[in-house]
This record gives C-alpha cells, sequence and structure tokens, in this order.
C-alpha cells in the first residue's frame, strides 16, 4: 500500500494498463514529453515509449477521431481531453461514432476506448474549464460514464474502465486531484463500473451524489449528527448507468432522499436519479426528493465561484426542508 | 508576393490519362494493367451503372430505402476501389457503397444497409471497412486513426476514404488530412467533386480554385484528377498507395466528376439548380462511353459483352433484392444485444421487458 494523491492513483492505473496490455495506447495534447498539464502521464512515455504514450496535433475532434480508427486496428485507446469543456469539439467522435460503433455495425467494430478528462469547480481556473456536462455524456446511449470522487476509486474504476470493450467517459475532478492522499494498493484490483458506493451509513436521509459533492455531502453529513440527523451518503461512482438498487435500499431504509450534483439543475443527472426514486418507491417516501445543484446559468466567472458553486450548508439546508416536509 | 496564389494553383493541374473520345493523351502514366483486368474495370462500370439504374428503379417501387445516385462517378469510385489490395480498409461517405460491393460486401447486404437493417452494416470478416458514414467529414479523422493503427502494426496497407467537394468545408476533413500528415500515417483521401453540395455549386464552398490544394494546408501531397477517367482515377490511387506503404505518408486525391441523378432519392430535385445544358455537357465525358472507346479501339470489348454485364447484373440484383427482402425481420431485442458487449442494468430490465413483449 502507498499514500497516493488521486492523481497519482490514475497515472499508476495507465501505468499497470500500459504494462499488462501492449495495446493500450494514451495519447492527447502535452501527454507525451510533458505528462500532462495535470501530471496524471507522468513518466509514462519514458517507461513505455513514443509508440505507447504520445502527443496529438491540438485538435479534440481528431483525437476522437484517431482513437476510433486505432480501436479498428486493434488496439485500445486512452485519449485525453485537456478540459472536459472542449468535449464541443469531439462531441461527434464520442456520441455519434464510437458510442454507436458495436451496434451500428451488428458487433463487427467495437470500440474500448476510455475517454479521460478532467472537470469540475473550486479552483479557478478560466471560462470553459470546469463546467460539468456528464449529463451530456449520460444521455448517449452506448456510453458509461464514471466520476470517481477519492483515489482508491480512481484506480480501480479507471483500470475496469480500459479493460470494458465498450466506450467509456471517465471524468476526474480537478479540485479532487491532489486535495487529500489515501492508501491506494500498489497491485491491480478493479472496481465494477455501474455500482454505486456506501460512504457513509445512515438512518434519517439518503443523499445520493458524486464527484467533488460526495465530500460536500459527507462534511454536512457530519454537522446534520450533531443535530441528531443521520445521513447515508451514497456515492453512484458511475453516473451512466445508475446503481438503483443501492440506492433503492437506501431510500427504503430512509424513507427521505436529496440528489445532490455540482451541475445546472437543469444539467447533470439528478433528475435522472429522482425519477427512478419516484418510479419505483414512491410508497417508502415520507416527503418529495429534493434537489441540491447549481443556479441554471453559465458556470460562473472564476472569482463567482464561491457563491454559485453548490456547497455542504446547501445541503444541510434542503436536508432540513425534506425532514420537516 | 501577389502572385503566391497563381504559382500554387498551377501546382494542381488536372492528370489525365485517357481524354472524351477514348485516346491516350498521357502514354508516360499510363498503369501497367493487363488486357484481362481493364476488360474487368469496365465490366464493373457498366454492372454498377446497372445497379444504379435499378437502385433507382426498385428506390420509386419502395423495395429500397436510402439511396444515393451513383451514376456518373464510376471511374471516381471503381478506378480507385480497384488500386486496392484485399487487406485495404475503406471508410466510405454514404454514396460510397459500390466501393464496398467490389471490395466484397455482398449486394443483399448492401441493400439492407439501404432498407435500414443492421445485419447491411455487418462487414464480412474479410472485408476490412467501415459502413457507409452519414456525418460528412467524420470518416476522414477516423481514417487517420485507422492508417495510424496499420503503420503500428508494421502492416503494408492503407486506409482509404471519399467525402464530396461540399465536405472539403468540414472541420474534420482538415483535422483528418492534418493528423495523417502529422503522423506520416498510410491514407488515401479522395475528394469525389461533383460540382455539387446537394444545390450548392462547389464554388459557393471554396475560393479555392482547386480542392487538391487544400492538401498544402496539411504540408501532403495533393493530386486533381479527371474523375471520369478511370485510368487516371486508377493511376492516381496506385501512386498514392505506393508512396503509403512507402511511408511516404497520405495523398490527397480530388476527382472531378458529375452525378448524372439527384443527390439522394429523398426528394431532391435537381432541375432546381442544374442547367440542361451543364447536364449534356458532362455527359460528352461519361466515363463508360470514353472507356469503351478505348476498349473497342484495342478490340477488347464488344456490344454483345456489355449486354452480357448487364443481363448478370439484373440477374444477380433480382436474387439481392430477395435475399433482402427474406432477411429475418430485427427485434427490440436485436437492437439491445447489439449495444454493448455486457448489458448495463437499464438495458437489462428493458431487454426483459421486450422479450416479453416478443414473446406473446
Amino acid at each position: 500500500m502507498a499514500q497516493m494523491t488521486m492523481i497519482q492513483a490514475i497515472t499508476d492505473a495507465m501505468r499497470t494498463e500500459l504494462k499488462n496490455d501492449e495495446n493500450v495506447l494514451v495519447f492527447g495534447e502535452d501527454v507525451g514529453k510533458n505528462g500532462g498539464v495535470f501530471r496524471a502521464t507522468e513518466g509514462l512515455q519514458a517507461e513505455f515509449g513514443e509508440d505507447r504514450v504520445f502527443d496529438t496535433p491540438l485538435a479534440e475532434s481528431g483525437i476522437g477521431g484517431l482513437a476510433i480508427g486505432l480501436a479498428t486496428q486493434g488496439f485500445r485507446p486512452v485519449p485525453e481531453i485537456q478540459f472536459f469543456g472542449f468535449v464541443y469539439e469531439v462531441i461527434d467522435s464520442i456520441s455519434g461514432q464510437m458510442a454507436r460503433m458495436r451496434y451500428r455495425s451488428g458487433g463487427r467494430w467495437t470500440m474500448p476506448i476510455t475517454v479521460r478528462a478532467p472537470f469540475g469547480g473550486g479552483v479557478h481556473t478560466p471560462e470553459l474549464h470546469a463546467d460539468s456536462l456528464e449529463g451530456l455524456m449520460a444521455q448517449q446511449p452506448g456510453l458509461k460514464v464514471i466520476i470517481p470522487s477519492t483515489p482508491y476509486e480512481a484506480k480501480g474504476l479507471l483500470i475496469s474502465a480500459i479493460r470494458d470493450n465498450d466506450p467509456v467517459i471517465f471524468l476526474e475532478h480537478m479540485k479532487l486531484y491532489r486535495s487529500f492522499r489515501e492508501e491506494v494498493p500498489e497491485e491491480e484490483y478493479t472496481i465494477e463500473i455501474g455500482k454505486a458506493d456506501v460512504k457513509r451509513e445512515g438512518k434519517d436521509v439518503t443523499l445520493v451524489s458524486y464527484g467533488a459533492m460526495v465530500h460536500s455531502c459527507l462534511k454536512a453529513a457530519e454537522e446534520l449528527e450533531k443535530d441528531g440527523i443521520s445521513a447515508e451518503v451514497i456515492d453512484l461512482r458511475t453516473v451512466s448507468p445508475i446503481d438503483i438498487e443501492t440506492i433503492l435500499e437506501s431510500v427504503k431504509k430512509t424513507n427521505r432522499a436529496v440528489v445532490v450534483q455540482e451541475a445546472q439543475k437543469q444539467a447533470g443527472i439528478a433528475a435522472n436519479v429522482v425519477t427512478e426514486i419516484q418510479e419505483r418507491a414512491i410508497l417508502h417516501l415520507e416527503a418529495p426528493v429534493l434537489r441540491v445543484t447549481a443556479p441554471d446559468t453559465v458556470y460562473a466567472f472564476s472569482d463567482a465561484e464561491e457563491v454559485w458553486l453548490p456547497s455542504h450548508k446547501d445541503i444541510v439546508e434542503k436536508v432540513n426542508t425534506v425532514l420537516n416536509f | 508576393m501577389k502572385h503566391v496564389l497563381e504559382s500554387v494553383e498551377s501546382q494542381f493541374e488536372t492528370f489525365q490519362i485517357l481524354n472524351e473520345n477514348g485516346e491516350i493523351v498521357n502514354q508516360d502514366d499510363m498503369p501497367e494493367l493487363s488486357d484481362d483486368e481493364l476488360k474487368e474495370l469496365m465490366r464493373r462500370m457498366v454492372y454498377t451503372r446497372i445497379l444504379d439504374q435499378r437502385s433507382i428503379a426498385l428506390n420509386r417501387q419502395g423495395r429500397l430505402g436510402f439511396y444515393a445516385p451513383t451514376a456518373g462517378q464510376e471511374a471516381s469510385q471503381l478506378g480507385s476501389q480497384f488500386a486496392l489490395e484485399k487487406d485495404d480498409f475503406i471508410l466510405p461517405g454514404y454514396r460510397d457503397v459500390p466501393q464496398l460491393i467490389w471490395q466484397g460486401l455482398p449486394l443483399y447486404q448492401a441493400f439492407l444497409f439501404s432498407k435500414g437493417h443492421f445485419h447491411g452494416n455487418q462487414m464480412p470478416e474479410d472485408l476490412q471497412a467501415l459502413s457507409p458514414q452519414i456525418i460528412i467529414g467524420a470518416q476522414y479523422v477516423q481514417t487517420a486513426g485507422v492508417a495510424l493503427g496499420m503503420k503500428k502494426r508494421g502492416a503494408k496497407t492503407v486506409a482509404i476514404t471519399y467525402t464530396g467537394d461540399g465536405g472539403t468545408s468540414q472541420g474534420d476533413f482538415y483535422e483528418g488530412m492534418n493528423f495523417a500528415g502529422a503522423y506520416k500515417a498510410p491514407a488515401i483521401f479522395v475528394v469525389q467533386n461533383n460540382g455539387f453540395a446537394i444545390s450548392v455549386p462547389r464554388e459557393l464552398q471554396t475560393s479555392a480554385k482547386t480542392l487538391a490544394q487544400k492538401a498544402v494546408a496539411a504540408g501532403i501531397e495533393g493530386i486533381q484528377v479527371d474523375g471520369m477517367d478511370v485510368l487516371a482515377v486508377y493511376a492516381a490511387t496506385k501512386h498514392a498507395r505506393d508512396r503509403a506503404v512507402a511511408g511516404e505518408g497520405p495523398t490527397l486525391i480530388e476527382t472531378l466528376t458529375y452525378r448524372y441523378g439527384p443527390h439522394t432519392m429523398s426528394g431532391d430535385d435537381p432541375t432546381r439548380y442544374r442547367s440542361e445544358e451543364m447536364d449534356n455537357e458532362w455527359a460528352k465525358k461519361d466515363p463508360l462511353v470514353r472507356f469503351r472507346k478505348f476498349l473497342e479501339g484495342k478490340k477488347l470489348w464488344s456490344e454483345e459483352e456489355e449486354n452480357k454485364v448487364i443481363e448478370e447484373a439484373k440477374e444477380d440484383i433480382k436474387q439481392a433484392i430477395k435475399d433482402a427482402e427474406k432477411y429475418p425481420k430485427q427485434k427490440v431485442t436485436d437492437l439491445i444485444g447489439n449495444m454493448y458487449e455486457e448489458l448495463p442494468s437499464n438495458l437489462v430490465e428493458q431487454m426483459e421487458e421486450y422479450k416479453a413483449k416478443e414473446s406473446k
């Protein structure tokens, strides 16, 4: 075991798979010699060579097309999109192409591609770096969308993503890259895609969340505990598909739920979680399922992040509304 | 400085071997093709012209669905495909079904593609190709990836892709060529310039005098070819292929061609944007007419032989449309089954729902 930040765990996962499978290729803007703008691919080109880990011209759509073409030649591409706000340039390659390839070719061609990209607020990035756009990806049949919240999960989920024979979008929250360390096994391990994790057990209310908001939920849960309120915190880990079973099991126990996301209310995937709960467990609910989200504006100018991003205080407030319904 | 444009344009003169009268005008670049190969090229062009006529008729009868006419582009489509080897990879656009057929896609599957059935897209294992791309330009960036993959595998093969004149305005067109150029990947990019993108004339796409010169932006070789001249198209593609497998990188080939029919059979009326005069002008350049004259001059082709090909094509088409119509209908469970290697929880649930529905 070693103490690792999330970014180290991510590098470690890529190193593990580059070693395990000669078909794994890592590429993107500045991922080679430079080791990535966040150092996520640090040392990988030196260890595995320019043939396996390489830079590309500055064009996201081309990177997506490159991944698709390489996949037809039996490679297992792990392309990086420097910031997920730049995904608009490559939405056709992701949603219009790789997500559909197995289906459109009746299984003749498959796309074992893992698209990695940082996103997320709280670190005062310039425009279109921090936007939460997982909701766009979650609406595309043919994709799976993963958002880890801890170093341990980042490594296990990334190894699973790379080994998956269908396209996976792996979104890495920038605020979590180096915010804390945790014990991460040095050997390889996997975490099943599509499975949520109960981060904290509770009996009064279920908090369903993902990404950086998982930590806000845990902080809120601690505050709530001071008032004698016991919150259960579920980390979705995969936002498409959603692990309905784990959510239902919890809601049936607590009878109350709040869904928490960093994305705007009209975006993200919270509405989907609410719908699933009301379709499958309405008779177990003592109160409506409410959401904590960002407001429906364009992502905040960096100086306004603090007032704009949802915080643990917003979560505490919403839990109280649900409890006093 | 003001002469830069002119000097660039002068680098892209139209490459031609056979003129409109079927005479060799460029003996130096005459490709080495045996008599049998020359006849096979003619056979394929005639067959494909019949396939186009029958496809239009079948579409009008409602027995085919989406169809983009190909008449006029036989030299461009088949001359380039004829220069390929079996393991080369084709990334076609939506009008490029003939190249797939001659590279090995069974005709009944081409018809299933038109009708909208997934089996039409299940390329046989020994055919290296994607199904026709609907998103104009997407095939170009993907080609860069296929070609880079071949280079990494050390394969002596190439990736070839096709788009139209309108497609050269897309970002993916430039990105694809530029990526392949930066990696010196074995790719052949073909632009079939038939003068119109639906109703928009080629002049409205760009003020560049040729489309071939767009290769300059990627730093790769560009060739403009008479796309009604099957020998010139073959020779240019063969040249590009030789360069590619020798590790010299990609080539952009612009073929000057024409489609005699509408853009697609989905309601396009070319008389709204094309004059009869223009149609007549291009009819004189018909690739079949000039190649027929050429072969007849060499005593390699006769009316009898041509009629034999026409009959053969009609028979094949009749059988293929029957096979396509007999093919089992698609079920929702088939579509769900084709989505992932392992179904995620939502689809496991929906699979059960539709299984129950379908067993009723």
